[in-house]
């Protein structure tokens, strides 16, 4: 039997994507991103998303199956985002699986977007081992969870207590006068910077919990900031950046590795937005070696929402012999990790 | 010929299945916070019942608002990925002369007016000629703005006790989408190419542009 071809469609923040994968073996991702829409309001605006993603979805659609060299009918099953996510763009992506699910008469899986981000990893290096210890950082997410089987169960071991990892580096890019979102551009600051230039604290550092907390964090970095201005100083744009960047990649990394090292886990997945970032990779990269730890991270264009990671993970539900979604299923905004797919 | 109606622009997800001369299938169900869960179904529903296959459809007619848009949404994506799917028109008709045309036949020969719910204690609104030909574009505005003195039909009245005193308030309260597919139907015979299935937001969306960082030092 070859591997299901599975059509993903992803609609829970900015991003318009459509995948399509055979299995494991990615044959197309397409984008469509409104980022630039948001920019100049600071964070994504919903309704400006959902908007985008009516525009964007069907056209999506048509540049993977064309970049897949397939045909809607050749498909064998839709997967969708359900949750968690922004409700009315969750909807319109939602809505159009639906209604491309109907017309094909093919099974729809409503998954969930926190697991798709893990099952990508698999697009690229192959099966993932289990247990494995996931760490999921972006924009909207901060968490460590334990991975026991994809497909049936996800364990969440700690998450943020405030801020997601991509909303702090939002709101310092602010503060250092870098355009929005904040990731890419603190990231290339910070190459210039020396990162041991200000000790930021690190929340939650040595608690024994494997929460995260990053709002002291950017408040730490406004009041350096101001108390440098209040002296009539320059702000050291590179050096503010890596110093910041250094305290988020050192607590996000070292609450990895403790949560393999607790649960006697020999396999780490990073993805999410902010697995992107090149000091966080660079980062896990050398303590993973130093803990006998097997490092997997997605290139950076899979650790961003796209729709191949849905269509991924729709691929193991269906290997797995996982039932589909009802048809009157409903986008959850709140969908809890917990719950791979909606059944 | 098959036509596939549904309209979610107002709290009713109503749809219907037209062979080119009468509504063979329809169902409809109000519940202005379900629409992405409903509608998927009822269109299954009106095919079986219909004894039709998604394949059998030639065109799909969709009510393109104005409307609150997450739920307009629901049927403007349904509609354009059906339409891909099965590589069959899509013709998009305004909600407002949905319900406009139900309503000419109880506005007894007087120009008339369609009011729905914009929320924010707004109305969407257009007005028609006794014939049901609609006067101008769709607005969206107070209640209080809207030309008083004739009768109104939606879901406005309902909702807005100044409509319904302005004028005597008619039906219906919802669109159907009967009407729609009927709509859909006569401009289909009059060989009339399908109207892009465009959402009449009316709105910008609501963004402010961010103020300068709060200062944290105290
Ligand atoms: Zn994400």
């Amino acid at each position: 039997m070859t591997a299901p071809l599975v059509l993903g469609i992803e609609s829970s923040c900015d991003e318009t994507g459509v995948g399509v994968v055979r299995g494991h073996e990615l044959l197309a991702d397409a984008i469509a991103s409104s980022v630039d829409e948001h920019a100049r309001f600071g964070g994504v605006v919903p309704e400006v998303a959902s908007r985008a993603h009516l525009e964007a979805l069907v056209p999506a659609a048509h540049r993977a199956l064309s970049a897949a060299g397939v045909s809607l009918g050749q498909v064998d099953a839709i997967a969708v985002t359900a949750g968690p996510g922004l409700a009315g763009a969750l909807l319109v992506g939602v809505s159009a699986a639906k209604a491309y699910a109907l017309a094909l008469g093919k099974p729809l899986y409503g998954v969930n977007h926190l697991a798709a981000h893990i099952a990508v990893d698999q697009l690229e290096h192959g099966p993932l081992p289990v247990p494995s210890v996931a760490l999921l950082v972006s924009g909207g997410h901060s968490s460590l969870l334990l991975v026991r089987d994809l497909a049936g169960g996800v364990t969440p071991l700690g998450s943020t207590i405030d801020d997601a990892a991509g909303e702090a580096y939002d709101k310092v890019a602010r503060l250092l006068g870098l355009p929005f979102p904040g990731g890419p551009p603190i990231d290339k600051a910070a190459r210039d910077g020396d990162p041991a230039f200000v000790a930021f604290p690190r929340g939650k550092y040595r608690d024994g919990t494997a929460d995260f907390s990053f709002s002291g964090l950017k408040t730490a970095v406004a009041r350096w900031i101001e108390a440098r201005q209040a002296c009539g100083l320059a702000v050291p744009v590179a050096d503010v950046a890596a110093s910041f960047q250094e305290a988020v990649a050192d607590v996000l990394t070292r609450k990895a590795v403790d949560a393999c090292r607790a649960h006697g886990v020999d396999h780490l997945v990073i993805s999410g937005g902010v697995a992107a970032n090149s000091r966080l990779r660079a980062l896990a990269a050398l303590r993973c070696e130093k803990a006998g730890i097997r490092l997997r991270v997605p290139r950076p264009g899979l650790c961003t929402d796209n729709g191949a990671m849905v269509a991924a993970l729709g691929a193991d539900l269906v290997a797995a012999g996982v039932p589909p979604s009802p048809a009157g299923f409903a986008a959850d905004s709140g969908l809890p990790v917990t719950r791979v797919h909606v059944s | 010929m098959l036509i596939l109606a549904f309209d979610t622009a107002t709290p009713a997800v109503t749809v219907a299945l037209h062979d080119g001369s009468r509504v063979v299938a329809r169902e409809a169900a109000v519940d202005a916070r379900r629409h992405g869960e409903l509608l998927a179904p009822a269109i299954s529903s009106v095919l079986a019942a219909a004894g039709a296959a998604p394949a059998e459809l030639t065109l799909v007619a969709v009510g393109t608002g104005p409307g609150p848009y997450t739920g307009l949404r629901v049927g403007l994506i349904t509609a354009r990925a059906l339409g891909d799917a099965l590589g069959i028109a899509v013709d998009g008709i305004c909600t407002l002369d949905v319900i406009a045309a139900e309503a000419v036949s109880q506005a007894g020969g007087r120009e008339f007016i369609v009011a729905t719910d914009a929320r924010r204690r707004e109305v969407y609104w257009a007005r028609y000629k006794a014939s049901g030909e609609r006067i101008g574009d769709p607005q969206v505005s107070s209640p209080a703005l809207v030309p008083a003195g004739h009768p109104v039909a939606g879901e406005g009245p309902w909702l807005h006790a100044g409509l319904a005193s302005a004028g005597e308030p008619i039906g219906p309260r919802y669109p159907s989408a009967s009407a729609l597919a009927g709509i859909a139907a006569e401009r289909a015979a009059a060989g009339l190419a399908p109207a892009p299935p465009a959402p009449l937001y009316l709105r910008r969306p609501d963004a402010a542009e961010p103020r300068r960082p709060k200062r944290v030092t105290p």
